[in-house]
């Protein structure tokens, strides 16, 4: 099944398929290691709702709502 | 030569660079840009070793202004060698800019940083199969133990001495023959590190389009052909991805797991807490009380408030003249001090000697000498330098966050609220910061990657009403509260407080909207491990503060003292005022001096303010005390004390100021809402020299002017409206209603430049860039793109 970061609920987990983003915010995902095929975790969501952290290549990451809309997941089952 | 240390923020770069060079540590800044670089010495070689410590980056694409600053470094400077550091713990994203550090022809050397952690987890790395693959020498160290330093160094010496090719490790995939293409037609025009641009231009970095039209076109025409199965014709995911199967294919199969079992590292089980969804904010509210508590309170633990007020040891017979007693009043007098009074009454207990020693040493000459050297130089010293212990104690509660890895969180449980302004989560920390004292805020600013919040949030956290605005906010308020016999002290304090927050806040949302536009910055942050504060470190960073404190108390304070002192003590006639008192050298006739003069004339300027000219004779004071505290905040109470004196004809002086306040509120009649516009002008103007020294030293060039005129229309405006609504209340119909057309303004023209750039007929790409090269400007990354 195919969804955006943002909709993933804690603890699911996905491979990335691909980074709608554009310019300066899709360099920097590729920079943090969020690029095609890599594998994240969703972790949590802050206590305001916005942002989420991830886990992927071993460490955290945190990113906005807005941000993780653009990256496009497979659901691992 | 020059060896530059470069690495992802928290690989313990600068951990490092303390273990090669010692304390010959200093800190410098970059032209342009306001990042750290430190230099040192390394002298256990042949030769003297110059070490270059680049600030923490990600990559070496043009995102932060540090990336920016470190590929100039490492392509127009070109170091001898490159030690990339590399957290041993995080290997993967590590290794994608030592990918890119390949790629110049500069050699390079990696060091394995925290190898005794990886070790202690029971992994193992085999250094010399990487080095085998890569070609690239290979270290594990650890820099916190000392391990594996002088081998780094050796290896690094040796690797500059015999030079590198640069690696393509691309060669064997898709795009291998494109770059070989670019490469071989840059190398045609005489570019050095051809294979760095030439990938750099097949992924379409905004620095290296317009350069090179031959190289460009071939690019051009690759792209419009490229299919790759996984990733269409999308060439960045495509290197991007080639730069990670490279690192798993060399260097992650050297790399020995233990076999886990599935348990909660404490750094997972920390966090779990800290960023809980229901405690993570008021754990964070708790943390942030002990903070400003242990630095700032005068009832440590609320003991004395709890017994009900404990005894000063005035009232308990101790005699106040003796030198043990007053040194115990350092640390108790009437309840016992949080650590960071504490420091600060004992460093005045010290200057306090001095003060003495310097009378007597003066007692002999003309008066004038003593009161230039007591009053001029000591004087203005003193109150400045009687801050530094309170501003390292809040430094060093804030070091602690930030090493121990939960500044990072605070930024992620906050983010929410602060892009509401346009700002991000990250803002936060320098603001809170600003309740203390602007400077150490000001530089806590360098944590923040976008220029213009980095500007919006330098500009707004004088707002945040420092400690030593303080005594101007508790003197005024009892001043009202005892001559006018209305409200309450305490709530028009909090009031005032409460009205800073508020001017920073909407002047957050009008730069964002005006001058400082552009989008939210956005929020990829990596959150770090916990890891405990390491002693050395801290002591390290507290140093590095103090020494830029203390230069600045020597230079631009000590200069901005000595000129006020002269003003205030001689009269346009050259005539010396001040008088031999019963309590030494008094100033009771400093309205006959050049700053009275002065004062007179820039008094009609306050009078929308509410104590301007409306005040008759006396009425410049105010002026006065306004333009003595730009030297330090607390001149404002103390030349209240002197003038008051001048115009009473006696000394008055009481701790807390207020007696001065009644002095002067009976003799210039200046109503309620006057003296409210009083303190809120002088919380919200130019804040003292040494918070003007630091911000002009963090802000960019040409950004430090305008920044002042910003905090004076600040001021004016806001003391005006509140002078006005508070003295006549209907006119808050009219100041609602030009807030309102302003903002309706600024709407309609934002949208209309929209409109205009998005016809392409305002150049608005223009100032995107602008922000992406805040470098110098001169140097070859930057020619191509000049407006």
């Amino acid at each position: 099944m195919e969804k955006t970061l943002k909709e993933f609920v804690p603890s699911e987990k996905g491979t990335v398929r691909g980074i709608t983003a554009e310019g300066r915010i899709r360099r920097r995902l590729f920079d943090m290691g969020v690029t095609p095929g890599a594998e994240i975790v969703m972790k949590k969501v802050a206590p305001l709702g916005d942002p989420i952290e991830v886990t992927l290549r071993g460490y955290e990451l945190s990113l906005r709502k807005s941000e993780a809309e653009c990256i496009l997941m497979e659901v691992e089952k | 030569m020059n060896f530059a240390l470069a690495g992802n923020p928290n690989s313990g770069k600068t951990t490092l660079f303390n273990a090669l060079t010692g304390s010959t540590a200093y800190v410098g800044n970059w032209p342009g840009v306001t990042v750290d670089k430190r230099e040192g010495v390394y002298k256990k070689l042949s030769e003297p070793i110059s070490i270059i410590d680049l600030p923490g980056i990600y990559s070496l694409s043009p995102y932060t202004p540090e990336e920016i600053v470190s590929r100039n470094y490492v392509l127009d400077e070109k170091p001898d060698c490159i030690i990339n550091v590399v957290d041993a713990t995080n290997l993967e994203r590590n290794l994608y800019l030592t990918t890119q550090l390949m790629e110049t022809s500069v050699p390079v050397v990696i060091a394995l940083n925290m190898i005794d952690e990886v070790e202690s987890a029971g992994d193992s790395i085999n250094a010399a199969s990487i080095e085998k693959r890569t070609g690239v020498p290979v270290v594990p160290i650890s820099a916190l133990r000392n391990r594996g330093i002088s081998e780094l160094m050796k290896r690094a010496y040796e690797a500059a001495k015999t030079g590198r090719e640069a690696t393509n490790i691309f060669s064997d995939t898709a795009i291998g023959g494109v770059i070989n293409e670019v490469k071989d037609a840059l190398i045609a025009e005489n570019v050095s590190d051809p294979l760095f641009h030439a990938v750099k231009l097949v992924e379409k970095d905004e620095l290296e389009t317009g350069k090179w039209a031959a190289a460009e076109k071939i690019v051009e025409t690759f792209r419009e052909k490229f299919q790759d199965k996984n990733f269409g014709n999308d060439c960045e995911a495509f290197i991007a991805d080639a730069r990670y199967k490279y690192i798993s294919q060399n260097f992650s199969l050297s790399y020995t797991k233990k076999p886990k079992t599935e348990k909660l590292t404490k750094s997972d089980k920390a966090d779990r807490v800290l960023t809980h969804r229901i405690f993570g904010i008021p754990i964070f509210l708790a943390i942030m009380f002990v903070i400003f508590h242990l630095t700032f309170s005068e009832d440590l633990l609320f003991i004395s408030a709890m017994a009900g007020g404990l005894p000063k040891l005035k009232d308990s017979g101790f005699n106040m003249d003796n030198a043990g007693v007053t040194l115990l009043a350092c640390f108790y007098d009437g309840a016992v001090f949080s650590p960071g009074v504490i420091l600060t009454n004992l460093l005045n207990w010290v200057l306090e000697w001095i003060n003495v020693l310097a009378e007597l040493c003066c007692a002999s000459g003309p008066l004038w000498v003593g009161s230039f050297v007591v009053d001029g130089i000591l004087g203005g010293l003193l109150a400045v330098l009687g801050f530094l212990p309170q501003i390292l104690t809040l430094f060093l509660f804030f070091s602690i966050l930030e090493d121990s890895g939960y500044m990072a969180r605070v930024a992620f449980l906050l983010d929410r609220i602060f892009r509401k302004f346009g700002l991000s989560g990250k803002a936060f920390m320098p603001m809170i910061m600003g309740f203390g004292c602007s400077i150490p805020a000001m530089i806590n600013t360098r944590t923040l990657a976008d220029e213009k919040e980095r500007v919006s949030t330098v500009r707004v956290i004088p707002f945040f009403s420092c400690g030593a605005k303080l005594p101007i906010l508790t003197a005024i308020a009892g001043g009202i509260v005892s001559f006018f016999g209305v409200g309450n002290a305490d709530v028009i304090t909090y009031s005032m407080y409460l009205l800073g927050i508020v001017t920073a806040i909407v002047t957050v949302i009008l730069m964002h909207n005006t001058t400082m536009r552009g989008e939210i910055p956005p929020f990829i942050m990596e959150l770090p491990s916990y890891r405990m504060p390491r002693f050395m470190s801290l002591m390290i960073h507290l140093w590095d503060k103090t020494k830029h404190f203390v230069k600045k108390a020597f230079t631009i304070i000590l200069a901005s003292t000595v000129l006020i002192w002269f003003l205030s003590s001689f009269s346009p006639s050259w005539q010396f005022l001040l008088e031999e008192g019963e309590e030494g050298l008094v100033n009771l006739r400093m309205n006959e001096s050049i700053l009275g003069s002065i004062g007179m004339i820039v008094q009609p300027l306050f009078t929308p303010l509410g104590f301007g000219s409306q005040l008759g004779a006396f009425g410049w004071v105010f002026a006065v005390a306004a333009i003595t505290g730009l030297v330090a905040k607390e001149n404002v109470i103390a030349t209240f004390g002197t003038l008051a004196a001048a115009i009473a004809g006696t000394l008055v002086a009481t701790e807390d100021g207020v007696l001065e306040t009644v002095t002067m509120i009976s003799a210039t009649g200046i109503t309620i809402p006057g003296l409210i516009a009083f303190i809120v002008f002088n919380m919200t103007t130019i804040p003292c020299f040494a918070a003007c020294a630091t911000a002009k030293g963090e802000l960019k060039k040409g950004t430090f002017k305008w920044t002042v005129l910003f905090w004076v229309v600040t001021s004016y405006l806001v003391g005006t409206v509140v002078y006005l609504v508070g003295s006549w209340w209907w006119t808050l119909f009219i100041v609602a209603a030009l807030i309102a057309a302003a903002a309706v303004g600024i709407i309609l023209f934002n949208r209309r430049r929209d409109r205009l750039a998005a016809q392409g007929i305002l150049p608005k790409k223009r100032e995107r860039k602008k922000k992406v090269h805040n470098c110098c400007g001169d140097c070859s990354a930057c020619k191509g793109h000049k407006d």
